[in-house]
């Protein structure tokens, strides 16, 4: 506990470009950059394949794969590639990661909506992407936003990594602590990005319940 | 840096077995006991937890509850949380790694448990069997797919986690990746990279395999 003491209570922690606000104000950046690009990817592939049924077995198998890729591996080799100082290539890892979840659960959630209520909304005159908006994105939007908690939390969790490769963002307390043997800063940065992990987990149970729609809810 | 080759094969016939700890063949033994270490305790702790889960219902929420908050928490996370604890050893990976495999494997037992059919159930009880010899000649076999599941989805994401101890200088394979980045030298990296995702897809293909072998009877409902 002394640790925390030591590392909230230093007044320097709290200004200029390396202090928590900047820092968790960065962290947020790329976090959010990768996740929004990796949800306009995923988000509409998981639709469209779960809607027609098309390249489920690629996704399911491609998806799976992902989940072994060492992200630090990733991160390391793809910014030695691309040149060391800039965000983009950060951000490729991280958007890599945040697909598959999103995808995987965007698809199991159309797919899984029950056929009969399918079958109801094309007899009730609705067309192919009428019953996709208004029937199975409902019904298969708790699945959806699940896929997309997954993969907000592996982004913020793993943006921590890139500060290994020069990046801002919370991670350099932690990077920076171990490399200077400041066990303070490590602690610190850690408890900073569990809070942060935790924030964005309760963030979602809040959207999910905003946003699901309550008979979807009760049949759960 | 631009007409560095990805591979260097000369690189990594020196360096597979130069008897030194950082050796390529010692790094993938490493990894393989600090990967595979915290799947197997964790599934000793999970079983009874789970079975307790399942038995007691009101214990499932607030376990569940604790589960879904470990595993939100990035491992550089808790690798630093437990270096002030365990200092720079195995167990600083291995224990976090435990509970991150707790977190998958207890949902996936009782998830297990409560898969098993009434029917099938009640013909146990009415077929004589006792709750013990129950769970274990019936119970516990009919919920291993689901179990297996979970355990895969342990297995792999340990093999891939590991990687990241390589930044308090435990990773096993995942030191490769510091060490290219150190060098800017693109094979280690690349060496580790193939190695983890083929141990991972061999020991899923292993599971796959174990299931298909503990479940005898899914595959003759296919064929019949």
């Amino acid at each position: 506990m002394n640790w925390l003491a030591d590392f909230f209570g230093d007044p320097s922690h709290w200004s200029g470009p390396d202090g928590i606000p900047v820092r968790l104000l960065e962290h947020l950046e790329f976090s959010a950059a990768a996740f929004l690009v990796a949800a306009l990817i995923a988000v509409p592939l998981g639709l469209f394949i779960g809607h027609t049924g098309r390249g489920a077995l690629v996704v399911v198998v491609a998806a799976n794969a992902a989940r072994a890729l060492p992200t630090l591996g990733l991160l390391v080799l793809v910014v030695l590639l691309a040149g060391v100082g800039t965000v983009l290539p950060v951000l490729i890892p991280l958007i890599v990661l945040a697909i598959p979840p999103i995808l995987v659960n965007t698809y199991q959630g159309v797919r899984g909506v029950d056929a009969d209520l399918r079958d109801a909304a094309y007899g009730m005159g609705l067309r192919g992407r009428q019953v996709l908006v208004r029937t199975l994105i409902p019904v298969a939007l708790p699945l959806i936003l699940l896929g997309l908690r997954l993969a907000a939390i592996q982004v913020v969790s793993t943006a921590t990594i890139a500060a290994f490769v020069g990046l801002g963002g919370l991670g350099r307390f932690i990077i920076d602590g171990l490399a200077t043997k400041t066990y303070a800063d490590v602690i610190g940065g850690a408890v900073l990005v569990a809070v942060l992990a935790l924030a964005v987990q309760f963030a979602f149970v809040l959207l999910d319940r905003v946003a699901v729609s309550p008979g979807v809810r009760q049949s759960r | 840096m631009s007409d560095e080759p990805l591979i260097r094969w000369d690189w990594i016939a020196r360096n597979w077995a130069n008897g030194g700890p950082t050796a390529i063949s010692a790094l993938l033994e490493n990894h393989i006991v600090m990967a595979f270490l915290p799947v197997l305790l964790g599934l000793v702790v999970a079983l009874p937890l789970g079975l307790a889960c399942a038995r007691w219902r009101w214990l499932y929420q607030p376990t569940a509850a604790l589960m879904n908050v470990t595993y939100s928490l990035p491992s550089l996370v808790l690798f630093s949380i437990f270096l002030s604890v365990t200092g720079l050893t195995r167990s600083t990976v291995v224990i976090p790694l435990t509970f991150f495999a707790l977190a998958i494997l207890i949902p996936a037992v009782v998830d297990g448990l409560a898969s098993v059919p009434d029917s099938v159930r009640q013909s146990a009880v009415a077929m004589g069997f006792r709750p013990a010899r129950r769970l274990l000649r019936v119970e516990l076999p009919v919920a291993v797919p689901v179990v297996l599941a979970g355990l895969r989805i342990a297995t792999v994401s340990s093999i891939s986690l590991v990687s990241v101890g390589a930044l308090i200088g435990q990773g096993g394979l995942g030191n490769l990746f510091i060490d290219g980045w150190q060098r800017q030298f693109y094979t280690p990296i690349v060496v580790g990279i193939v190695l983890i995702v083929l141990l991972a897809v061999l020991a899923d293909g292993l599971l796959v395999l174990a299931q298909r072998l503990l479940t005898p009877w899914s595959r003759a409902r296919r064929t019949a």
